[in-house]
This record gives structure tokens, sequence and C-alpha cells, in this order.
């Protein structure tokens, strides 16, 4: 990690310290859960964690306002509880079941919610990228002052697109933040090896595009520059990029044995820098809360977790008939 | 209470595997993402983390186990406060079993011998209409511009569309009409501009993405795939892309292999899409309409040769023709040459040779090949008894290929004949005129093909 720890900021409430306490910690419970549910079989095909990277999307939605929007790749289960959706909605899609968010027939990877404005939950690597350009597209041209998230990774970084798509939302001034969570693999390949670029931010530049790296460990820091973004994008001044330096502690996905790290460089990053211990320090130390508060919290989060995790199971597996439904939008003959 | 770790199932086909070594031993404390265990899998050794925090009570299969079944209990955790006598002796069995496999869903029948189907024969407008000779050229632009000024989250993107006024002009007159805010010149950089296409027809708007030729549009044929026309479907019915791909397709003259690809068949394998491929003007107009008002993807193929070619335009304040719905555009007793596209000029030139000869060609224009009218097609066979088909695309897995399975199945004991499929040669278009004429489709074949089938 090249970032330097910040300090606490002062310009934060107690209460928003919990909240964002609460939410990340929700999200790594989540995932935990979501690993065992894995582990027993009830979670199929792909699963990749969002565990250590809890603070970016915290952040980031902590600086959002109703109607902004998000789109991410396939590592979506954090960002959906960040911005609201239901835990039972997004662990009974993981468990492809009729209470899932896309009623079984998205799975881990391919999950939506129109209410909460997430749109996906993307499975081609990079292809969120010019999606989202395209939601700050729609936005510019109804003129509705909205701003869009284009999460995307360090892999995806390399991505062709991703430059087409710089160059695009720059020429038409998109209200479009790209936010690269840079946990520097991308599946087992490590950024030292896919680039020779000192940063990914940086490519910005050649478009013209401002931006900058983040902590990503540090959730008020990345709520900071969020909120910075969020101010250029919505004063119509066009894109920006965060480059949010963060670390996954689990394998790409559930299937991944991790063999191109050191269990010392995890271990070294969970003792050191984990997202929900530095907000927890804060929070012991700054006398915002005692540890019954936390207990009861973590407490509080395990039930919320536990009842996805049973309504995951007890959601029926979606009727036969969803075979054929949601291929149209509109009524359309099956073929002789 | 005492909870059992089971064994982890950590791949997507692991069903049992190896406890290669525990990491901890009974009496450790455990907290949550600690490392208990490595387990081997069927593809890599893997690392196996607690989820619950407490004391590991009873460690029940040793290591070094092979074949541990996933979901065996493989130890105990106790609680603050409990001892080792909280462990049963026996394992009860494992707590979550996977679900078992769902019946599977009851085979669809194929219909068989099919009587006469539904088909839509009604006329596309009113007799007595007044007609207008217009280029199919004109006709995409007028049925865009009409489309434009009815709703105005109707957007047109492309390269060259706006101030160069259309690389084939199609477009001529929206820049002025509409301004820059709807008609949008973007770089060439045809995976980027169509993501971005299908991003806004997520966020509430309805493009129209015009490409120079569909041949470009394979660098983004990925979201036009896998990003407009699976999300309705992934997302459980929540989002779509309302949204038309549109641009020339097919053979233009002498530009080459690289220039000269038929896509109808490759767009027309993909649920989710809709794909329209019209001939005459009147239907590129009427469908183009309904297309661009269609609450799904619409891929609109068109042909560089056919844009400067008049046909009859009914004049009508909105004309529309629904997807779906061929057209009988010459009737006949003898045989049914089923075709769409620049391959009906073939088709519609065969019917008169072969009519001077006595014999009596049904033309049928598919027009749409994604939701495809099956039915005319059918009801057609039931009556003529003889079918070929007529396309300028390659000759493997074509539309043809799949009219005749179509026919094989429901129209079997109709057929006096193998249905031929007239096709494109199966080669990269050479640039050579000599060569060129030869891979494509010509009237002569057809000719040849209804000959073949009618045995005369």
């Amino acid at each position: 990690m090249a970032t330097k720890k910040k300090p606490a900021k002062s310009n934060v409430s107690a209460e928003e310290l919990l909240g964002h306490y609460k939410e990340m910690l929700l999200i790594r419970r989540f995932e935990e859960k979501a690993g065992q549910l894995y582990g027993m079989g009830l979670i199929g095909g792909f699963c990749h964690l969002y565990i250590g990277q809890e603070a970016v999307v915290v952040g980031l939605e902590a600086a959002a306002s109703e109607g902004d929007k998000r789109v991410t790749s396939y590592r979506d289960h954090g960002h959906m509880l960040a911005c609201g959706m239901d835990p039972k909605g997004v662990m009974a899609e993981l468990t492809g079941r009729e209470g899932g968010y896309s009623r079984g027939k998205g799975g881990s990877m391919h999950m939506f919610s129109k209410e909460k404005h997430f749109y996906g939950g993307h499975g081609i690597v990079g292809a969120q990228v010019p999606i989202g350009a395209g939601l700050a597209f729609a936005d510019k041209y109804l003129e509705n002052g909205g701003v869009t998230f284009a999460y995307f990774g360090d892999g995806a970084a390399n991505q062709g697109q991703v430059y087409e798509t710089y160059n695009m939302a720059m020429i038409w001034d998109l209200p479009v933040i790209f936010v690269i969570e840079n946990n520097q693999y991308a599946m087992g390949t490590s950024v030292q090896r896919s680039t020779k670029s000192p940063s990914l931010w940086e490519r910005g530049a050649a478009y013209g595009i401002p931006g900058e790296e983040v902590d990503g460990m540090d959730v008020l820091a990345v709520k900071e520059a969020g909120e910075k973004a969020v101010a250029h994008c919505r004063a119509g001044k066009g894109p920006y990029i965060l480059e949010i330096k963060t670390y996954r502690y689990r394998g790409h996905s559930m299937s991944d044995p991790a063999k191109y790290r050191t269990r010392e460089e995890v271990q070294k990053m969970r003792d050191e820098r984990d997202p929900i211990e530095q907000v927890r320090d804060l929070l012991l130390t700054g006398k915002h809360a005692t540890e019954e508060d936390l207990k009861a919290i973590d407490k509080d989060i395990k039930a919320v977790v536990n009842e996805a995790a049973e309504f995951s199971k007890e959601s029926p597996e979606p009727a036969l008939e969803e075979l054929y439904t949601d291929i149209y939008a509109d009524e359309v003959p099956q073929e002789a | 209470m005492a909870t059992e770790i089971l064994m982890p199932a950590l791949s997507p086909t692991m069903e049992e595997g190896t406890l290669a070594k525990w990491l901890v031993k009974e009496g450790d404390e455990i907290t949550s993402g600690m490392i208990i265990a490595e387990i081997e899998t069927d593809k890599a050794t893997m690392e196996f983390e607690a989820v619950d925090e407490g004391t590991m009570g009873k460690i029940m299969v040793d290591e070094g186990t092979e074949g541990v079944k996933v979901n065996t209990p493989i130890a105990v955790l106790l609680e603050e406060g409990e001892d080792a006598s909280a462990v049963p002796d026996a394992a009860p069995p494992a707590a979550a079993q996977p679900e078992e496999k769902a019946a599977a869903p009851a085979p669809v029948a194929a219909e068989v011998a099919t009587p006469v189907q539904q088909a839509d024969t009604s006329p596309d407008w009113p007799k007595g209409t007044e007609m207008k000779s217009t280029t199919v050229r004109e006709a995409l632009r007028d049925a865009m511009a009409e489309e434009m000024r009815r709703d105005e989250t109707v957007y047109l993107m492309g390269e060259e569309v706006a101030e160069y006024q259309g690389a084939y002009k199609v477009s001529q007159g929206l820049l002025d009409e509409f301004s820059a805010k709807r008609v949008i010149d973007t770089p060439i950089t045809e995976h980027g501009f169509t993501g971005i296409a299908v991003g806004a027809a997520f966020g509430g708007l309805r493009p129209i993405v015009e490409f120079m030729t569909f041949n470009f549009a394979l660098q983004a044929i990925d979201h036009i795939i896998n990003s407009a026309a699976k999300t309705l479907y992934m997302s459980g019915g929540q989002m779509g892309a309302p949204m038309v791909f549109r641009g020339a397709n097919g053979a233009a003259a002498r530009v080459g292999a690289q220039h000269s690809h038929d896509f109808a068949a490759w767009y027309s394998q993909v649920p989710g899409l809709k794909v329209v491929m019209p001939y005459s003007a009147a239907d590129a107009k009427g469908l183009l309409k309904t297309a661009i008002r269609d609450p799904n993807p619409v891929v609109f193929l068109e042909n560089e040769i056919l844009y400067g070619r008049s046909f009859d335009v009914p004049v009508m304040d909105d004309f529309t023709i629904p997807l779906g719905k061929a057209k009988i555009a010459r009737e006949g007793t003898d045989l049914t040459i089923v075709s769409f596209g620049i391959g009906m000029q073939y088709a519609l030139e065969a019917a008169e040779k072969l009519a001077a000869d006595g014999i009596s060609a049904e033309v049928i224009d598919l027009r749409t090949l994604r939701p495809m009218d099956t039915a005319t097609v059918i009801n057609s066979v039931m009556k003529t008894n003889r079918c070929i088909t007529v396309e300028e695309g390659f000759p493997v897995c074509s539309i043809g290929n799949h009219i005749s399975a179509v026919l094989m199945e429901n129209a079997f004991d109709y057929l006096d004949a193998p249905v031929i499929n007239c096709t494109g040669k199966d080669v990269p278009m050479p640039y050579a005129a000599n060569l060129e004429k030869l891979a494509l489709v010509t009237t002569d074949e057809v000719v040849e093909a209804a000959r073949k089938v009618t045995y005369r």
C-alpha cells in the first residue's frame, strides 16, 4: 500500500461514524455468511466476496444523494448492501431462490434494483464502465442532476472500452465518477505484473479527466474524496476518477486458493489496516461508543445476517414457468 | 449452543475432498476469519476459514482423511461457557443438505402434424391508401424523424450521423431538426459508444445506435448480447434495454471480406433480441417505427445496395408494421420461396422467371427474423408442399437451416421434396468482381433449386 494513513477527521459526527461502522460490519458479516453458505453447497457457481474492501462503498455511498446511480462488476454484494438493498433479497438471489432480487435468475454476479438505482452486477470485466457513462448520459439528457458511480477494478482498468469511455465522457461532460477499486490483484495477477503505469488514475490525464488516489481502508478519506468528486460532477464539470487503494482478504472467488500472495501479506493487512477496526478504534478512543455498545451492534448485525440466511434457505426455488418469463418486455409468441 | 463445522464445498464442482491439515487443535480460541484447516479440492489446496467464534471443542475428522463428503461435520465449536461435554457423541446429520434437485421440467413436446397455424394475414395498410415512391434511405430517415418527434427520449448516435448527415446519408436532415443533443456524432469507438447507449437505455432513454456497417458492430457485440439482450432476464424483469441497433448489413459491392458479412443468423440466435431485416421501403419505414417503440433491444439489419432503391410507401399519419409478421409478397401454388432482406430480390426475380415456365411460386418475405412468423411459412408449405429458402449469408447454421428444421417438425407430412437452402457460398467474400459474383446467391441458383423441388 502506497497510501499514507490520514488522521482521523473531526468533521464527522459520532452518529455518522457509528453508521459507517454498522454498514461496513453488515457487509463483512454478510460476506462471511455467504462464504459459509457456499461451503454448504447452498450457493453455486461463482461467488466473489468483498471482505476487506468495505470502506470503499460505504464511504462513497455516504457522499451520494437520492437518485444517484451505481453500477459495478461481479464483486457486487457490498455495493448492493451499501446502497440500501435488502440483505434478504440479496442472499436469496445468491441461493437462487424466488425471493432473490432477480427471482433467482441472475445469481451472485447479476443483480439489479431499479428502486435503489443499482444497475448491476455485470459479469463481463469492464463492460459496466461504458454502461455507467451511459447512465450519466441519460441523466444529463434528462437534466435530472444525477451522478453515476461506475465501479471497476484494477483488472478492468486495462480493458480498451474503459478508455473509449473516458474519451466520450469527457467530450460530452458526463456526470460520472469512475471508481477504480484497486485491490491490487486481478484474479491472480498483481498490478505490478499487469501494467508499468505507476498509478491507474493518472491515465485519465490523457483525456483531460481529473482524479486522485484515495486510501480505501479509511472510510472517512473515501467519503471526503467522494464528496469532492460528486461536487465536481454535479457542477457540470464532467467526469472524475477516484483510484481507491484497497485490499481483498479472500480469494478472487470462492474457488481461488490464492497462491499468488503470502498468507503473511494478507494477515498484515488485516492486522494493521482493517477498515472496520480503524473505525472501531475511533469510536472507542473518541468515547463515542463503549465496548458494550459495539457488542450490541455486532449482535444486531449477526441477527440481520442470520435472518437473511434463513430467508435465503426457506424461500422456494423459482417456479418452473419462470424459465420462459422476462425474456422480452412484451408478449412474444414462442416459436412453432 | 455448540456449532458444527461442516466440510465445505470450495469450488463449483467439489463433492468431496481431503482434509489435508488442521491448523488449530482442540481447546484453541477461534475467531471469525481465522484459517483453521487446509482442504484439498478437486483443483487445489484451499485454506478454510472459520465463520463463527468460540473454542475448538472437538475435531471429528482427522487430518489426512481423504474422500470427506461435502457437508459432513468435521469439528464442533463451543460457545463461551460451554465445555466439551456439550459435544454430542454421535454427530447428528449435517444441518443443511444441498437442496434436492427440483423435478426436471416436462420436456416441451414437439408439436406433431400441426394443423393450419394462426397467422396474421391482415393487410399492412388499408385498401385505397395513397402511395408515394420513396427510397429505402428516405423511408428509414422518415421513420426516425417521426419517432423522434413523437418521443423526446428517442435519440440517434453513431459515426458521422450528424454533421456529415450519415455515411450513407440515412440521417440526412436530422441534425437540423433535432439539434446536436439528439443527433450525436461519436468518435470511432463502437465498443464504447454501444455500451454507453445500453447504459442510456437502462437510464430511461430510447437510443438508436447506427453502425456504419454491421461489420464494425463485431467490436460492440458484447454489449449487444451480454449487456442489452440478457439484462431483462438477469434482472428478473426489472430493467431492460429498449433500443435499436441499426445499419448496413451484408455485402455491398467490391468491398471485400471484412465489409461484406451478413449477420442475420448470428443475431437471430439470441433470446432477448428481436431481429428485423426489411427489403422494401414501406417495410423499412413501418418496421423501424415499430422497432423504436419496442420495449426490447432490436437489431435492425439494412442493406447498402437497397438504400437507393425506390418502393411505394403508403402516405399515412402513423404507418407501422408489427414485428413478427411475414408478408406474402407474391401468391403461388407450386412451391414456397422464403426470403428476407436483399434475398427477396433474387426470390422475386426467380418467381418471375419460373412463372414464364408455368411454375407458380409463392414468395414469403419474413421481414422479421426474431420472432419469426413461422406460421405463415408452414401454412404456405401445407399448400404448395415444397419449399426453398434464399439468403445472402453463409450456409452453415443459416436462417434457411432453421426454417428447414421448423418444416421438418411441423409440416413433415406435407413436404413432397427436401427443403433446399440457397445461400451465399461458404467462403470469405472475395474482392475480384468475377469471384464476388460467384460467392453471392444468384437468381439462377434460386430458379434451379425451384426446379429441383418441383421435379420440373
